[in-house]
């Protein structure tokens, strides 16, 4: 009894140790993450609309169907990336996520402040090779750094109302992500 | 052979609980953090850095990206304010006010988070289109039939799940508690 006791206490452990390891593994198993679902759709290092989402399809789950929504998948190993999106009449929004879908920075035209959201995005080795004068002259310049190589850069303009989408899809379709090389030292 | 036979018990064991506990934590989707008033629950370090294992995990799997932290917040409702699910084949009113946001919009999916098919194309209502009475105050009316004023169709889908969504919010996500609502009121007024 007490032999069989032991043998369950050893298997609740064994337990544990198998669902934290599993639930730690799964944003790098996992194989339809919003990463993967669209890579598909998406060429890398450029803004590319979505399809609204609609009743028969959606790229991804509880999409909100108010706005329009521009991705740019973009990997960082060629060099650092700069953004330009100009703002929508409504409310515009600039998210970005790591390869597993962390949201690690967000930014929206009120934060913004001028007519456009304008940034730079790169790694830390390459935040760290810009050289300091440049990173004090251009003081209005914003720096984001990603914790990762790729990731995916989420723009999303709202429509308040349904006629107003096209309005929303035409000031992402101006949007532009593209990589420019680090100048050196 | 006794040694043999615990150890096989042991393992096969450890690995029903291991792996059931996962499949049951993701797909009721757990995650620390929570903040709940009323129906309403929102995870507002979903979307920072500072994401749970939980929440990371379960938003790998269902392939969704979490509202960022200096965008917005979502709030999801899966029952009424008495705890009756969200059944499709009823009617439901949302009625009340919002917390202060630039724009909110609330959606309805079904419980795998897709928009719901319906013949005039309405998935949900922002704080721009919405009909409001006198005070700011708005009355919303889901159900599967047509209802005059603001009409948001079900389908007459089994589950719905509503997101409420606050864009701009001068609500700080370590400000946000539950006396800082008020978030509307759902409630069940008829089942056909």
């Amino acid at each position: 009894m007490i032999r069989l006791a032991l043998w369950i206490i050893g298997a609740l452990l064994l337990g544990g140790i198998v669902h934290l390891s599993t639930v730690l593994a799964m944003p790098t198993a996992a194989t339809q993450d919003a990463y993967s679902r669209l890579s598909q759709l998406t060429p890398v290092n450029a803004v590319v609309p979505l399809a609204a989402p609609s009743a028969k399809d959606s790229t991804m789950p509880f999409m909100d169907p108010a706005f329009a929504v521009a991705v740019c998948r973009y990997d960082l190993s060629a060099g650092a990336l700069k953004l330009r999106a100009p703002l929508s009449q409504a409310y515009t929004s600039v998210t970005f996520y790591t390869r597993n879908s962390v949201a690690y920075y967000a930014i929206n035209d009120r934060a913004a402040g001028r007519r456009a959201i304008e940034l730079d995005l790169m790694t830390e080795e390459q935040h760290a090779q810009v050289p300091e004068e440049e990173d004090v002259t251009a003081a209005d310049r914003l720096i984001i750094e990603s914790p990762t190589v790729r990731g995916l850069i989420v723009l999303r303009a709202l429509a308040p109302e349904p006629g107003l989408m096209a309005m929303a899809r035409r000031a992402l379709a101006a949007a532009q992500c593209r990589i420019e090389a680090v100048p050196t030292q | 052979m006794r040694l043999f036979l615990g150890s096989c018990f042991t393992l096969i064991l450890a690995a029903a609980i291991g792996l059931g506990a996962t499949w049951l934590t993701l797909t009721r989707g757990v995650a620390f953090g929570a903040l709940t008033i009323g129906a309403w629950t929102a995870w507002p370090k979903s979307g920072s850095v500072d994401i749970d294992p939980y929440a990371r995990a379960t938003i790998a799997r269902t392939g969704e990206l979490p509202v960022g932290a200096g965008d917005g917040v979502a709030f999801y409702a899966h029952t009424d304010d008495a705890g009756n699910a969200l059944d499709g084949r009823c009617t439901f009113v949302v009625s009340g006010m919002t917390p202060a946001a630039r724009y909110w919009t609330l959606t309805l999916y079904d419980a795998q988070g897709r928009l719901v098919a319906n013949t005039i194309y309405r998935h949900g209502f922002t704080s721009a289109e919405i009909l409001r009475e006198a005070g700011g105050r708005f009355a919303i009316n889901i159900g599967p039939r047509a209802r005059p004023g603001n009409w948001l169709p079900s389908g007459g889908i089994e589950q719905f799940v509503l997101v409420w969504r606050l864009y701009d919010t001068p609500i700080g996500v370590a400000s946000l508690t539950t006396k800082e609502g008020p978030m509307p009121a759902v409630a069940r007024k008829s089942c056909s």
